[in-house]
């Protein structure tokens, strides 16, 4: 029974997630893509959820619909009008092309992970309940790879000030 | 591991990088490019953690968690390159930013 509820819950956050990631590429308005951005992040916490990262769930919810997203918008709305996309006057090699091309690179990762793993995909390990839980996170980030945690802590300090200089240079030409 | 097994996650992650991808290639806007991005970012990620599960080691969350702290980063200065190209009236548009072409 537990068995058949989680097919359930994967095959329904299976199908968001796609619909919302084409929508997100589709859209003409990019409000209305950051908007189905929320709902095919959303969707991949559950699938998180299924496979025992509850933490990294969290994170995901927290970090990115909650910040990453929200600064999207306030880019978009900032632009206004400005940010509209719309899909008239494209080339239609260029659409082919990049049709083509985005098969051809999910072919090729399926083709390298079929000839690679064989048949090790089939056997999961058996985790403890403790698995991905922010205890386990903690203990892991800080001891096995604290220095990634602190890398981590310099990109983020690198990008803010990249962002600050970014936003407030203003060219000389509009200034006066 | 009641439910599907790891390939079903990884072909799940396949179809979304290929979407992103598809998104990269085709859209001219420079918003969208980026919002495509995270969606590669985020293929990436959820098979790092399907992996993680598979083999029972933590160190594929740990990995998907610094994939995320850097695809923040990513949107904060892409998104900076962004209004600082509007500020200066260029139309936003990957094709007509070609200044740095050599």
């Amino acid at each position: 029974m537990t068995n058949f509820i989680v097919w359930v819950v994967w095959v329904v956050a299976a199908l968001a997630l796609l619909t919302s990631g084409t929508a997100v590429v589709l859209f003409q308005n990019p409000f209305y893509s950051a908007l189905a951005l929320i709902g095919n992040l959303a969707s991949l916490a559950v699938l998180y959820l299924l496979l025992a990262a509850e933490f990294v769930a969290a994170a995901q919810v927290l970090v990115y619909a909650g910040a990453v997203v929200v600064m999207f918008l306030f880019v978009i709305a900032y632009l206004g009008g400005r940010a509209d996309a719309p899909w008239a006057g494209r080339p239609s090699m260029q659409s082919l092309a990049a049709i083509v091309a985005a098969a051809a690179i999910a072919v090729e990762i399926v083709v390298v992970i079929a000839l690679e793993a064989g048949d090790e995909l089939s056997t999961a390990a058996e985790v403890e309940d403790n698995f991905g839980s922010p205890a386990e996170i903690g203990r892991l980030f800080l001891g096995d790879h604290l220095l990634a945690f602190e890398v981590t802590s310099i990109v983020l300090l690198v990008a803010a000030v990249g962002g600050v200089i970014l936003g407030s240079a203003v060219p000389k030409e509009s200034r006066s | 591991m009641a439910g599907p097994g790891v390939a079903a996650y990884l072909i799940l992650s396949v179809i979304l990088f290929a979407t992103g991808a598809f998104g990269v290639l085709i859209r001219r806007s420079p918003l969208i490019v980026l919002l495509a991005l995270e969606i590669m970012l985020n293929a990436g990620n959820l098979a790092l953690i399907a992996f993680a599960r598979q083999t029972g080691t933590g160190t594929g969350q740990i990995f998907a968690l610094t994939v995320m702290v850097v695809a923040a980063a990513e949107a904060v200065v892409g998104l900076g390159l962004i209004v600082a190209v509007s500020r200066r009236h260029v139309e936003l548009d990957v094709d007509k930013l070609t200044n740095l072409r050599g």
